[in-house]
């Protein structure tokens, strides 16, 4: 059994959200400390609103404010807080009915232990001290009871909140396949462990695939390549764009090792990008031993070999 | 029982735009299912049923949009499905939807596709840093222009054609009141200045970026007898892997075998001389004469000449494209549907200032992911059987 390799992989972005007319105005009242939910055909009253009916589909358009005050319906205690949930100590999460609301809503509530939690409690809005039109404009939820929070100044004048920033994070641990983890452990050592060859077709591939994909069939063969090849065809990339590791402009270009059977992408350099050409020979330029690890980023780049270009035939069959 | 007839009675878009900041993803979809709606003469209580599509999920950073859309949709107490197939998906998606009214359960189908490009980053997307391998990866274009290149080489195109289809395209689109791109003015010579990006392909010769939404109505025979209806004559979609050994990336076996299959199910022996007009899945401008081979329009290498020649154009041989295609409107996750669309109004008479004249089927295309799926459907002003596909137009 190949203990295979596995790195981080993490993808996060700030996505915008145009809210459309029903939560423009739910957080907009937000940042006045207001709460607003919408009245539904039935008469229910939604908080939060929903844009359209959930029984008759029509738009929904008259706002409704409710109390910054409610009642426990049902909770779930969560003993061990995550990276960005609305505390940092242990919650609960609960479903609150707002008074003059017909829905409940998802929200936390400061509770400190399970035990001061029970359905049908009284809890009360923790507004945050400078609202933004924001969900976490509402910090959490507390027990009612004791002093209430100083009443609500009023708020300024201001446009409508039409837009919201939803951050979204994403942590892989990505693996590589047993097959590519013998290849990428090669790469450190600096060869070119390719293969499997496939038994049906005869095709090599690299990074090897463990099964051909035409074919279905193990590949189990191992071939070890050449770090020379011809481009097959490339592009030149001109346009700087979020999340770019290579400066523009700069050569993409499918390398098909000798002795492989498909072509992969890699970084052509050491000629004009206006020379490279379909056909080039090139090799591999390495980047310093001691900088070698478990990655294709091993090779630095391809550089032309200087050799007559390869005839068009002789790559046609890995365009 | 056999397969049922089926046919578009409505379609609806959006006006497609860079942002549209005045609508959420929800509204934005019911401004496409409204319009559907009215041109169906139908409402949401007559559907039964509802299909919704959109562009893969970190490109607009939602994952479920069949749970957070079902309101607004109008699919509470009925059937939604989600369906997923990288920037074909609002080709597959209608698909879909008609294929539920083929197999008899459902008389009237509601089918939605969309996307808010604006609220995220498609480019960025596109190209995730996975780890061991080169982080040579530019968007779409970067993967596409090193087989437009192999395109050119294949077949000896000469090097303007890109520009041409751009011109074509763009002024079609400033036909069409929905479009985002509506560039009337545009010339070969201010396409061939434009900035190259991926080398071979300029800015010109590249789809925008935009927000937009597509839906249509897909019913029966008993609910679109003897009112305006396009008859689905024939369906298609083909997959294939991403990479192996000896893929042909220009010529993709999966497309040629999805038209094989559509023209085979509509009918049709000789698709030039019989389909009037084609809206067909063009996001750069150079995948016009590829596909035209693709489809069976013309033979390998010889795409470029029908585009060289005016044929693609309104008013030529066979206009591809007459609404702007994808280089004028470009919301992903309902590129695909546009098409779709736009291949019933025209056979529908509904295609206004860019309506083809005596258009009687009409192919709608859409392909997606790295050249690996691919949606067809034929769609005819008669039902199927009732006339030849002769092609209505001289």
């Amino acid at each position: 059994m190949v203990e295979v390799l596995s790195a981080p992989l993490e993808v996060g972005f700030d996505y915008t959200r145009s809210l459309g007319p029903a939560l423009s105005r739910f957080m907009t009242a937000l940042r006045e400390r207001r709460i607003e939910g919408v009245r539904g055909s039935d008469g229910r009253v939604y908080v939060p609103p929903v844009e359209y009916d959930p029984a008759t589909a029509e738009p929904l358009t008259e706002p409704v404010e409710v109390s910054a005050e409610g009642t426990v319906l049902s909770w779930s205690w969560m003993p061990e807080p995550l990276p960005g949930q609305p505390l940092d100590r242990p919650f609960a999460w609960a479903l609150i009915r707002l008074d003059g609301a017909d829905t409940a809503m998802l929200h936390a509530v400061d509770a400190g232990t399970p035990e001061r939690m029970r359905s049908g409690m009284r809890v009360r809005a923790r507004w945050a001290a400078e609202p933004v039109g924001h969900i976490r404009d509402i910090v959490c939820f507390e027990p009612a009871g004791g002093s209430a929070s100083p009443p609500t100044p009023a708020a300024e004048p201001a446009e409508p909140v039409t837009m919201v920033t939803t951050p979204i994070h994403l942590s892989y641990r990505h693996s590589a396949s047993p097959g590519e983890s013998r290849y990428l452990r090669g790469l450190a050592d600096g060869r070119l462990l390719g293969g499997g060859r496939c038994p049906a077709c005869g095709k090599v591939y690299i990074p090897p695939r463990g099964a051909c994909p035409a074919d279905g069939v193990p590949t189990a063969e191992e071939v070890e390549l050449p770090d020379v090849g011809t481009v097959t065809t490339f592009c030149i990339v001109n346009v700087p764009f979020l999340g770019q590791r290579i400066k523009p402009p700069y050569v993409a270009a499918y390398v098909l090792l000798d002795g492989a059977d498909i072509p992969f992408l890699h970084l052509v350099l050491g000629c004009p990008v206006d020379e490279v050409r379909m056909g080039m020979r090139v090799t591999a330029v390495w980047r310093p031993r001691e900088e070698w690890g478990t990655t294709m980023q091993n090779i630095d780049h391809f550089k032309p070999t200087g050799e007559p270009d390869a005839p068009f035939e002789s790559y046609a069959q890995h365009l | 029982m056999g397969k049922q007839l089926a046919a578009v009675i409505g379609s609806g878009q959006t006006h497609h735009r860079s942002k549209r900041l005045d609508v959420s993803m929800a509204g934005l979809c019911r401004e496409a299912i409204d319009r559907a709606l009215a041109d169906a003469a139908v409402d949401l209580a007559d559907i039964e049923a509802v299909v919704v599509g959109k562009a893969p999920d970190l490109f607009e950073g939602v994952m479920m949009p069949e749970l957070f859309l079902a309101d607004a949709l109008g699919a509470v107490g009925k059937p939604l499905l989600r369906v997923h197939t990288a920037g074909s998906v609002g080709g597959s998606t209608a698909n879909v939807a008609a294929s539920l009214v083929h197999s008899g359960l459902h008389r009237r189908v509601l089918a939605v596709a969309f996307e808010k490009q604006s609220e995220s980053n498609a480019m960025w997307a596109l190209s995730i840093p996975t780890p061991f391998v080169m982080p040579v990866h530019a968007g779409a274009g970067g993967y596409f222009a090193p087989h437009v290149r192999s395109y050119i080489r294949r077949s000896g195109a000469p090097e303007h054609i890109g520009a041409m289809v751009a011109v074509k395209d763009r002024r079609n689109g400033a036909r069409n009141p929905y479009a985002h791109l509506r560039q009337g003015d545009i010339t070969l010579e201010s396409v061939r200045s434009s900035t190259m990006l991926w080398d071979p392909i300029r800015y010109d010769e590249t789809c925008p970026s935009s927000d937009g939404a597509c839906a249509m109505v897909i019913a029966d025979e008993g609910t679109a007898s003897g009112r305006p209806a396009a008859w689905i004559h024939g369906t298609a979609m083909r997959t294939e892997p991403t990479t192996f050994a000896g893929r042909d990336q220009v010529n993709p076996q999966a497309g040629r075998d999805a038209a094989a299959a559509a023209w085979k199910e509509a009918g049709i022996a000789d698709p030039l001389s019989s389909v009037d007009v084609a809206e067909i899945y063009v996001p750069f401008s150079w995948f016009e004469p590829m596909w035209l081979e693709n489809l069976g329009f013309a033979e390998e290498g010889q795409g470029w000449k029908l585009t060289e020649t005016g044929a693609t154009e309104i008013g030529g041989r066979l206009p591809v494209n007459p609404s702007g295609g994808v280089l004028c409107s470009n919301p992903i996750g309902a590129s695909g549907m546009l098409r779709f669309a736009e291949a019933a109004m025209q056979v529908m008479g509904r295609a206004g200032e860019h309506q083809v004249d005596r258009a009687r089927t009409a192919l709608g295309h859409a392909y997606g992911g790295g050249s690996q799926y691919f949606a067809l459907w034929v769609v005819g002003a008669g039902k199927p059987g009732a006339e030849p596909h002769t092609g209505g137009r001289p």
